[in-house]
């Protein structure tokens, strides 16, 4: 009872003594420059109250304001007291990158005396991205308190990349042998690469160099396997932009230059669903405005192919210069168009949050989610145009105008709407490929001209008139410009495809899939 | 009575247009604008057109320059280069324009040249650039290299102790010239050979995948590392995203851009671009009156509160006020007149400094560094603490270092390593 009393007693007396330091720090976080606000951070996080946290946040969102008499206030409570407080006059207190990293390694830190483990967790990781002596002693006086065993592995891990900077060689050589079976993280590499050439010990640096090339192979490897991702990637993009191509020109032979228009109409029909659900939608429904973007630039982009195919081209068959012309024409005044209505400035689309990040692979490879999902969509979009062509009557109707337009009239095949409709269907192919572009490109009314010409380039590679032949073209087209950028640089990369294509159409002047019979004679 | 008077104007309109074209001519100041309003380059120039509108609008209701007003001759050329050439005889041979105002790349700006000095024309250019040049016929109102490209490599090294640098660009004159700058400041620093990463990328290049792969491997070689990017126009949208996706955070791996302004950000989602840097002479969000009165003019001009202003807007401003400025300091609108009074011209610029024009034909601007926000807009972590006068010709490059320009007596020549008259012996 008495010790209780004590105790109380204590805590009584010392909170005032220490509400003065916590608060005279805190009030330290909106003075002069960049410096002393580092100094602050510092002094506040070395008093180990978890109270900092929250407002050391708040400081790195910029949320932290401070008034002009001084005041701090986060979202209208003041900083240290918690009372509800006027921000009036309130500026955010400014800070760089360098106070941004003394932040999160204060947080870190603080948060390693959290009660939660997850919490811990994260703080062990948190404190590698600001490596400092202060953060090496906080972490191990954490890892004799730890007790759970995940959190204990974390903490071991940064504690070790921790000691590469100690002063003291023989712990250095301990970090680098704890961390040489995970020399293939890329945070570890920058510290045994650093170690390896700078290190004053030659026993460190050698133990660091041995480490670094254990690792070599495997991230060789890895390498590769992310070129051919990369590879992959860029062949879907090429194989979306080149799909709706391959129906307009590879099955009904019209030289259409607006294709890339096509494409960037889709990407503006995006932006606007985008804009129409940021002001009616609900907050849920936000990251799905590109599920409603689909059908929408696909109708919009199937409607004006239709009315370009009725109001121009059709009058044009068999006059490939002169459609050609007048597409390109057609594809300057949807520019312009667009132009006039949108500005001409970039729009903003943004990524749903399901589309933001990547997922880590070893070694510092990043899978891109946006780039995955472009992968299996344009899989699903060539795969649905194969179906529809292979088995349904429309699909039927568009096959046999493409061979003979006389034959298929006399069977009363109605072959003026089919030719509307298949173009009308390439053209809403690139619509909808405009809505995946759109997610990894900027929305401008020059949006289409970037893909026009790399789209006729694999259409012409794949053979004209084959579906297979453009994911194949495209595919390796991908492959290979990705394969020759890390040596020859992204210039010289697609110089080199070009020659390569105009090499192979010499050789086989239809493609890699030549198509047989009467309609390659056309 | 307000409604007769309008009658009355249209009246006099009528008539001053029955009277034709020399009548008009007598009673108006041409200006032209030199602007692309179509093709790739669009998305930039649009804005500085408006600009100038904005200016001369504002000084005709001011009552016009020397009595008379002022009257815009807006052309387009279509991002086309040769074309330029083409609008800009048109406007100085045909249009009779008292001076220009256009260009934004490099390659724009040297197609023309020939023709403003042939026609001894004048033209304001508002963009910044390589430097290397300084034509008795223009006055560049956008930052030299020295204005720009080197505060910001300084700052990298003091502030976030940047060690290893890869300079990335768009293939064409401004990012090779400026680079070449930057590499031999670099190493003038100490900094070695395997220490520099270039790369030159294609115009509106958009697949980043392997680029940004690369700095991120490039960053793992010990020791900080920082991109400095010259990447220009529509190419900056997905690298921005690239780097986003790819989880590179600007307290790992900063990147300082020279041609992302608050423009370019309107296009981009920036929450998680927080933190990488851009240097220019002025940002909207500078605190001060000038820029205050700028934002508001511009807002009401163009009729929207959500437009923002950025570096070059601001040169356009301040190259327009000179002008006029000049203008009326010489009494004339003669090309010759205009460009004598025109040096040590000083114009109070929304970058919250007194902007002053230099014998070089460049100008002297204050240099800023700032950090992209969630809101799209820059905050300034840096700045230099008055203006820094504009070095046309930058003392990193061997052959240029020895050059000169100042267009004043006794030197009368830009790009000379010695002056072309000899002070008399007297």
């Amino acid at each position: 009872m008495i010790r209780a009393l004590a105790l109380l007693a204590a805590l009584l007396f010392a909170q005032p003594a220490q509400a003065d330091a916590f608060s005279e720090a805190v009030a330290g976080l909106s003075a002069g420059g960049f410096g002393e606000k580092i100094k602050a951070v510092e002094t506040l996080a070395a008093l180990g109250d978890a109270r900092a946290v929250p407002i050391l946040r708040a400081m790195a969102e910029g949320r932290l304001l401070a008034r002009p008499d001084g005041a701090l206030v986060i979202d209208g409570h003041d900083a240290t007291t918690g009372q509800p407080a006027e921000a009036e006059g309130a500026l955010a207190v400014s800070i760089n990158n360098r106070l941004r990293s003394a932040i999160q390694g204060a947080v870190g830190r603080l948060g390693l005396v959290s009660p939660d483990p997850a919490e811990r967790g994260r703080a062990a990781q948190a404190v590698l991205d600001s490596p400092s002596p202060e953060s090496a002693a906080m972490l191990r006086k954490a890892i004799e308190r730890e007790t759970d065993a995940a959190v204990m592995t974390a903490m071991r891990f940064s504690l070790a990349a921790l000691d590469l900077g100690d002063a003291d060689p023989a712990r250095r050589l301990a970090g680098v042998a704890a961390l040489a079976d995970s020399s293939l993280d890329p945070q570890v590499r920058g510290l045994l690469t650093r170690l390896a050439q700078s290190d004053s010990d030659a026993g460190v640096a050698g133990a660091a160099r041995q480490a670094l090339e254990g690792a070599e192979t495997r991230l060789r490897a890895l390498r590769i396997a992310e070129n051919l991702f990369q590879g992959i990637s860029l062949g879907s993009v090429l194989l979306l932009a080149a799909i709706g191509l391959a129906v307009t020109f590879g099955v009904m032979g019209v030289i259409n230059m607006a294709h890339g228009e096509m494409i960037m109409l889709g990407a503006y029909t995006t932006f606007a669903v985008q804009e129409a659900f940021r002001a009616w939608a609900p907050a849920w429904a936000l990251d799905f405005y590109l599920v409603a973007a689909l059908p929408a630039a696909f109708l919009v982009s199937a409607a004006i192919g239709i009315a370009l195919e009725r109001g121009v081209i059709r009058f044009l068959y068999g006059r490939p210069l002169e459609t050609l012309l007048a597409t390109w024409g057609v594809s300057l005044m949807l520019q312009q168009l667009v132009r006039s209505l949108f500005g001409a400035t970039n729009k903003e689309v943004a990524n749903p949050s399901w589309m933001t990040g990547g997922i880590e692979l070893a070694g510092g490879v990043m899978l891109t989610w946006n780039r995955v999902v472009i992968v299996l969509f344009a899989v699903a979009v060539l795969a649905g145009l194969a179906a529809l062509m292979r088995w349904s009557f429309f699909g039927l109707g568009m096959r046999a105008v493409t061979q003979n337009r006389a034959m298929a009239s006399a069977m009363g095949i109605p072959a003026g709407r089919v030719d509307a409709l298949t173009f009308g269907l390439g053209s809403g192919i690139a619509g909808i490929a405009g809505v995946a572009l759109s997610q990894i490109g900027n929305v401008s009314p020059n949006l289409g001209q970037g893909y026009i010409v790399d789209s006729f380039m694999v259409v012409v590679f794949g053979g004209v008139g084959s579906l297979w032949g453009t994911l194949v073209a495209s595919l390796s087209l991908g492959v290979v410009n990705k394969f020759l950028e890390p040596y020859a640089g992204a210039m010289l990369g697609k110089i080199l495809v070009l020659v390569f294509i105009i090499l192979f159409i010499q050789k086989r002047p239809r493609g890699l899939f030549a198509l047989r019979g009467r309609s390659a004679e056309a | 009575m307000k409604s007769l008077r309008a009658v009355a104007g249209a009246g006099v309109v009528a008539a001053a247009t029955l009277w034709g074209g020399v009548a008009q001519a007598a009673d108006t100041i041409k200006v032209g604008v030199l602007h692309s309003l179509s093709g790739t380059m669009a998305i930039s120039e649009t804005t500085l057109k408006d600009t100038v509108l904005m200016m001369v609008d504002d000084i005709n209701k001011k009552g016009g320059l020397l009595g008379k007003k002022v009257e815009a001759v807006v052309v387009d050329p279509a991002s086309n280069w040769p074309l330029f050439a083409e609008k800009a005889r048109e406007l100085l041979a045909k249009e009779k324009v008292s001076v220009v105002f256009g260009c934004w790349t490099s390659v724009s700006r040297k197609s023309v040249l020939p023709v403003f000095e042939e026609l001894n024309g004048l033209l304001f250019y508002p963009v910044q650039y390589e430097g290397e040049e300084s034509s008795r016929n223009v006055f560049y109102t956008g930052a030299a290299p020295n204005q720009q490209a080197i505060p910001a490599v300084e700052y990298l090294m003091s502030e976030e102790k940047v060690e290893r640098w890869v300079l990335a660009g768009t293939d064409y004159v401004y990012p090779r010239t400026t680079n070449k700058i930057l590499e031999s400041f670099l190493k003038s620093k100490g900094v070695k050979a395997e220490d520099i990463m270039i790369n030159y990328t294609p115009f509106g290049h958009s697949d980043w995948q392997t680029i940004v792969a690369d700095i991120k491997k490039f960053g793992t070689g010990g020791k900080k590392t920082a991109v400095v990017s010259t990447i220009n126009g529509d190419a900056n949208v997905p690298f921005y995203k690239e780097l986003a996706n790819q989880g590179v955070k600007a307290t790992d791996i900063p990147v300082v851009a020279f041609s992302v302004g608050e423009e370019e950000l309107a296009g981009i989602d920036t929450k998680p671009l927080l933190g990488h840097l851009a240097a220019w002479n002025y940002f909207q969000s500078v605190k001060n009156p000038t820029n205050e009165a700028f934002i508001k003019k511009w807002h009401e001009f163009i009729k929207s509160a959500k437009r923002v202003t950025n570096d070059p807007m601001e040169a356009t401003y301040i190259g327009f006020k000179m002008w006029t400025q000049a203008v009326q300091q010489a009494g004339s609108t003669d090309v010759d007149a205009v460009r004598q009074a025109m040096y040590g011209q000083k114009v109070m610029a929304p970058s919250g400094f007194e902007s002053v024009m230099n014998t070089n034909n460049h100008l002297s601007k204050p240099v800023m560094i700032g950090e992209i926000q969630a809101d799209g807009q820059f905050q300034i972590v840096w700045q230099t603490k008055g203006p820094v006068k504009a070095d046309a010709w930058s003392d990193f490059i061997p052959e240029s270092a020895k050059l000169n320009a100042d267009w004043t007596y006794p030197w009368v020549c830009g790009n000379c390593a010695e002056p072309k008259y000899k002070a008399a012996g007297f």
